[in-house]
């Protein structure tokens, strides 16, 4: 039997839209992007269209994503969090939309390619060194310098401080790529079992291809919980980094 | 919507591109090959930056959506129910509050009614207490007239019978005495001696 597995194969860009997307090239993340940012406006748009009071489900879930992102915000970053709150709460929306739309089946996951988290890690710091320059002027460096420390350490430790700054968004950025290309690739590699017993062993591989089914199953719960983990994860230390440049430690 | 599903394509087995990833994915090989294994890593594709480029135009575009007009739209609702639920509180706490006031009114009316009840009874009391006094003492002055003028009448009577009696007495002692020496006596002497016998009588 000649099977082989693609498990990366699911990560491949192609363009979108036909040839006009393709003359651009518009790609199917691009377009899945695009279809998570109606989701999002549309679950908040939809949601509040009653007003109510008493919220039903759907305004009860937009309320809760604003809650959440607007507590989030005041208490990762202060008072000082509201003028970052739009921001932040399109961060994670986007994130957790594009994590939750990617376990559709069939569906691709923005955020398994390291160039868009990467993107956004790298926009969140430059963020935050420009909001921590705008706040303190030249006096934001001393934040590679903490208090009280003997002079003869400066150096190592300035060093040391503005590679560990610098290396944010390597880690932020890697921390969700890995972990929405990891569950994807073990995703299709139990399918792929099941597809190879299906294909090499008959009937038995018809019912030896359950068990692979059932972790593929299992999976899709935990794969749940990381998508939103994640998604949580990295607007939380989105605003830890705005926190440092707006208050210095 | 056909380019959207590329893990479907992918599935059926015999993909000839993809005979060796998996393989150099799992044996973990040099840098290089890996590079052309992870599609992410394959920065020679002009889709792995464009893909960034128009990423970073959809996520202007939804932060401007959001921040304009949905997040704002939320953001009205939540102050427009914490608006409303502050102000049913603070009807509550004035309803409350009346509704106190209008128990302690009731309370100091119904004080207030009892304690003029008991003056007016009292004062009815007094009224009636008066009223018997004077009765009562009008009565005993008429009694007393009465006993007066039945006393006076007796002592007319009396003398009117004590003035009798001397008429009688001397009468009789006329009559007595003419008997008794065959003749009439003297009428002025027998009056005389009448009267002084009253006279020592009632001494």
């Amino acid at each position: 039997m000649a099977t082989t597995i693609d498990v990366m194969g699911q990560f491949k860009l192609t363009t979108a839209l036909g040839p006009v997307g393709a003359s651009v090239n518009f790609t199917q993340s691009n377009l899945t992007m695009v279809v998570v940012c109606a989701l999002i406006l549309g679950l908040l748009h939809l949601g509040m269209a009653p007003r109510a009071v008493v919220p039903g489900r759907l305004q009860a879930a937009a309320e809760m994503l604003y809650g959440f992102v607007h507590r989030m915000c005041i208490d990762q970053i202060g008072e000082e969090g509201k003028a970052f709150f739009p921001f932040i709460f399109t961060l994670f929306s986007f994130l957790l939309f594009s994590n939750l739309f990617g376990l559709v089946p069939y569906q691709f996951t923005v955020t398994s390619h390291l160039a868009i988290t990467a993107g956004l890690a790298v926009f969140v710091i430059v963020l935050a060194t420009f909001v921590g320059l705008r706040t303190h002027g030249l006096h934001f460096f001393s934040y590679f310098l903490p208090e009280g420390l003997p002079i003869f350490l400066a150096p190592l430790i300035v060093v040391v401080e503005v590679i560990s700054y610098l290396s944010r968004p390597i880690s932020l950025s890697f921390r969700l790529f890995a972990n929405m290309m990891a569950g994807h690739v073990v995703f299709e590699v139990f399918a792929s079992f099941m597809v190879a017993m299906a294909a090499s062993l008959g009937a038995i591989g018809y019912v030896m291809a359950v068990g692979p089914f059932a972790l593929d199953v299992a999976m899709t719960g935990f794969e749940l919980l990381v998508a939103a983990l994640q998604a949580y994860v990295f607007a939380v230390l989105a605003c830890m980094y705005l926190h440092d440049a707006v208050h210095l430690h | 919507m056909r380019r959207l599903l590329p893990a479907a394509a992918r599935l059926p087995v015999a993909s000839a591109l993809a005979g060796s990833t998996l393989a150099a994915w799992a044996l973990g090989v040099t840098p290089a090959q890996a590079a052309v294994g992870l599609p992410q890593m394959d920065f020679a594709n002009p889709l792995t930056t464009s893909q960034v480029v128009w990423g970073a135009l959809i996520f202007v575009v939804l932060y401007v959506l959001l921040s304009r007009g949905a997040l704002p739209k939320v953001a009205s609702v939540l102050e427009e129910r914490a608006r409303t639920i502050g102000a049913d509180l603070d009807a509550a706490k004035q309803a409350k509050l009346e509704a106190d006031a209008a128990a302690a009114e009731v309370a100091r009316a119904t004080r207030e009614a009892q304690a003029s009840a008991a003056a007016e009874v009292a004062q009815a009391a007094a009224a009636a207490k008066a009223a018997a006094e004077v009765e009562a003492s009008r009565a005993t002055a008429a009694l007393d007239v009465q006993l007066a003028e039945a006393e006076a009448r007796i002592h007319a009577a009396r003398a009117s019978a004590m003035a009798a009696l001397r008429d009688v007495a001397t009468e009789t002692t006329e009559a007595l005495a003419g008997r008794l020496i065959g003749r009439a006596p003297d009428h002025a002497a027998v009056n005389q001696a009448v009267a002084a016998a009253l006279a020592a009588r009632q001494a």
